[in-house]
């Protein structure tokens, strides 16, 4: 057991401090729905500039070409959330598809949809979800049918977060409606403006048009937009998958999250009394916290695993359900100090953070279940990390990050 | 023993729900809060079952019924989510004149409160935990400070407050001194505000029973409505999920045939009927037995809390995706539930009020 990073690991923290002192006023503020903007894409560029966003992507399609290092991507995370500095995008784009493409798309892919990618000029959004193909995403509609050097489209997708903002689409289609059900998916790259395709946007419980409905009627997309072979679609997507196992239920969301539960219990006041007095409100902060540091070790514990090259077994199978019902549970303790000022919401007078536990509260039950529900992470947990029987149907793959 | 509704009492909750059913589907709620459309029908269909007679006694033309009858109305409005002012207005206001007015205040307020003349809101936020520098007090009779969560305060007349020392007052609504503000919550289907008294006039409530108990009686029947209508709203929310789970399909089968979506609905259905009864006693016994009510309202507002949390969160989760979805309007409820759950104390401080009111600590 050695809890240490090691000198040449401390020296590239060292680094990052000073990087991260120097530029303290020239970030964006941190606020989780503030998405594309002028400011954040110009932060990104200076991130990729100076290795601390699209760290390994080869210089070739517009990374930074360092060597892959766990360690030093866990440091560069650790410090941007001490310093309260946003860390890179992270969207779909750049978590899902980018690592696809570099593991099985073409040269020409990847040149083509990386480096506009990375810099957050090029937007994607995930085409898995149908309306009859949720938990059951192997069972999708969606058709493809060839038709000279094109695929014509036809079908639905729904609950795709960002379509209304999106360039691209990475999307899942029939292609082969007689092969087996999973044998028969095709993974396609689809602009967004192609003809035919129809984006209507869905406003969620939090308020805000969050996810859309994506209708497809004869769009054609030219068969060089497939990424691997026809029919191994499933195989594609769950390529994806392994590369963001645990995104969702990143500890560093928790930390931060944490760190802002102390200091609205030290700010807030009930009776006069500051919140932090109250027993009970403590209790339940001294519980969360035993909660956020076990996920943490267990994080390092992950990372051990992924640097060795190991399997971890269950214990990675347990993040998602885990790591979102922590964040939500941080929420709601947030909103319970504040009581009544906790359901405060939009641009009302004596709103605290913008509403922001307000919107996280929501926004994280959506996480619960998006990307496979906490009912199917549990099926995965019982019957491939523990071996129990299985119910009376086809496992069905983690699915990845929702946002 | 039946601890029972009676026909009326049935009968009652079922012509509230007959006319929320008409005024207020999922449709209608969705045009009442996205443009205010579809509000005067609303009121206007309660408006021929007289809600606002029913505490008034008999001589002041009211039905003179009990706590138990306005939880059950509030209940029917809480299974709509429907946007219409009933508890400050039509139970709390007139249970506080009944209570702690003088002969005087009773005879010229009542009659008027029944007709639906003068209607209170309800301005008591400070005495569960107050936030800021929330605090009313009265000197010369005129009241100074702020109040916020101030709940009914659009289309009142007056507003039911309480200074520092513990007396009630109502303080009319439209006058110079009297500051009003709307707050925007998440829930778009209840209206809150925060008030600003400036050296505002207002009439004590100076009757017999006009210091500490009226208060504490008050708050004790505002939290038993609020109760009332997040068991409502949470009984919605478990009958959409059943429903759901009974026509979506996944994997060729009715996800209700899922052992986890099973377990969900009777994990729901197993906390909501206890919180039921509990609700039932809270609000029957409040006529009954007075001293205990102030307890009682504490108990089944945290206990409630907790159930509706619960079943808002799973209702949602039942149905996947479209849960998230305002398409479901599962968000109207879980909002709503939201609201309730802080709205005069959250569990914790209820808890706490009820351990010192037992001599626990
Ligand atoms: C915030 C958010 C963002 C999203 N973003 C995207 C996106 O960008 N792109 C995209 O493609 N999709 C996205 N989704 C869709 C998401 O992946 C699906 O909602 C999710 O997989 C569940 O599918 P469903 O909604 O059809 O629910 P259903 O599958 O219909 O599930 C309904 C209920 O049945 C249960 N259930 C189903 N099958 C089983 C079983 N075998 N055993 C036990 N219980 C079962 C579920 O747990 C759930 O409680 C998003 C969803 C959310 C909430």
């Amino acid at each position: 057991m050695d809890l240490s990073y090691g000198k040449d690991y401390e020296a590239f923290r060292a680094e990052t401090r000073a990087f991260l002192k120097n530029h303290a006023d020239k970030h964006p503020s941190q606020n989780r729905y503030d998405g594309f903007t002028k400011s954040s894409r110009a932060w990104q560029k200076t991130l990729i500039a100076h290795g601390y966003a699209a760290r390994t992507i080869p210089k070739d399609y517009g990374g930074f070409g360092a060597e892959p290092d766990i360690l030093k991507s866990r440091i560069i995370a650790e410090e941007f959330v001490k310093a309260g500095a946003p860390m890179g995008f992270q969207n779909q784009g750049i978590s899902m598809l980018v690592p696809t493409l570099l593991e099985l798309g073409t040269e020409e892919q990847k040149k083509r949809y990386i480096p506009p990618t990375i810099k957050g000029e090029m937007v994607w959004c995930q085409g898995y979800s149908e309306p009859n193909a949720g938990s059951d995403l192997a069972g999708l509609q969606t058709r493809g049918v060839e038709d000279g050097d094109d695929f014509v489209i036809n079908g639905q997708k729904i609950w795709t977060s960002t379509a209304q903002i999106a360039d691209m689409m990475f999307c899942l289609v029939r292609t082969e409606p007689d092969a087996p059900k999973h044998a028969g998916i095709s993974y396609i790259l689809i602009p967004m403006t192609t003809p035919g395709l129809d984006v209507r946007p869905l406003t969620t419980m939090t308020g805000r048009p969050e996810f859309n409905e994506v209708f497809f009627t004869d769009v054609r997309v030219p068969k060089k937009n497939l990424v691997g072979r026809r029919g191994e679609g499933w195989f594609v997507a769950n390529a994806t998958l392994k590369h963001e196992r645990g995104m969702l239920g990143n500890p560093n969301i928790s930390e931060n999250r944490l760190a802002g539960v102390v200091r609205l219990m030290e700010e807030e006041t009930e009776d006069g009394a500051r919140v932090m007095e109250n027993p009970v409100f403590r209790d339940r902060l001294a519980a969360l916290q035993g909660r956020v540091m076990a996920m943490r070790y267990h994080g390092m514990r992950l990372l051990t695993h992924s640097i060795k090259g190991t399997d971890p077994g269950v214990a990675g199978m347990i993040v998602k359900l885990q790591g979102c019902e922590l964040n939500h549970q941080l929420a709601a303790l947030a909103i319970d100090v504040m009581g009544e000022m906790g359901v405060l919401y939009e641009d009302s007078p004596h709103i605290r953070a913008d509403g922001s536990w307000q919107w996280s509260f929501m926004y994280d039950l959506g996480l619960i279940i998006g990307g496979g529900t906490a009912q199917i992470q549990k099926n995965i947990i019982a019957e491939r990390g523990l071996g129990l029987p299985r119910g009376d149907k086809e496992p069905v793959p983690v699915r990845a990050a929702a946002r | 023993m039946e601890f029972a509704l009676s026909e009326t009492q049935y009968m009652l909750q079922e012509s509230v729900k007959g006319a929320l059913s008409r005024r207020a589907s999922l449709e209608a709620l969705r045009a009442m809060t996205d443009t205010g459309e579809g509000r005067d029908a609303l009121e206007a269909s309660l408006k021929e079952l007289a809600l606002s007679a029913l505490i008034p006694p008999e001589e002041a033309g009211g039905a003179g019924l009990g706590l138990l009858e306005a939880a059950l109305v509030q209940q029917s409005l809480g299974s709509h989510a429907a946007p219409f002012s009933f508890a400050a207005r039509s139970v709390l206001t007139p249970l506080a004149v009944m209570e702690a007015g003088t002969q005087a205040q009773k005879a010229e307020w009542l009659p008027k409160i029944a007709e639906g003349e003068m209607r209170g809101a309800l301005a008591l936020s400070e005495k569960s935990g107050a936030r800021e520098d929330a605090k009313i007090t009265e000197k010369n009779g005129r009241l100074n400070g702020r109040a916020l969560f101030v709940m009914e305060a659009e289309d009142a007349t007056h507003i039911l407050t309480a200074s520092q020392d513990g007396r009630l007052f109502l303080a009319p609504k439209n006058q110079k001194t009297v500051k009003i503000a709307g707050l925007k919550t998440i829930d778009g289907t209840r209206s809150f505000a925060e008030c600003l008294f400036e050296n505002a006039e207002a009439e004590p409530l100076s009757g017999e029973n006009a210091r500490g108990r009226s208060l504490a009686l008050i708050l004790s029947a505002a939290r038993i409505l609020e109760s009332a209508d997040m068991l409502g709203a949470s009984e919605t929310l478990l009958h959409m999920a059943v429903d759901y789970a009974k026509v979506r399909k996944q994997f060729g089968k009715l996800i209700g045939s899922f052992q986890a979506v099973k377990h969900l609905c009777a994990e729901m259905v197993a906390e909501l009927e206890p919180a039921r009864a509990l609700l039932w006693f809270a609000a029957h016994d409040f006529g009954e037995n007075p001293d205990a009510a102030p307890l009682n309202g504490c108990i089944v507002k945290a206990h409630m809390a907790d159930v509706a949390r619960m079943v808002s969160r799973k209702a949602t989760e039942v149905h996947g995706g479209m849960g998230f979805a305002q398409e479901s309007g599962v968000h109207f409820f879980f909002k709503r539930i939201g609201v309730s759950i802080q709205c005069l104390g959250g569990p914790a401080y209820l808890r706490g009020e009820a351990a010192r009111m037992q001599g626990w600590a």
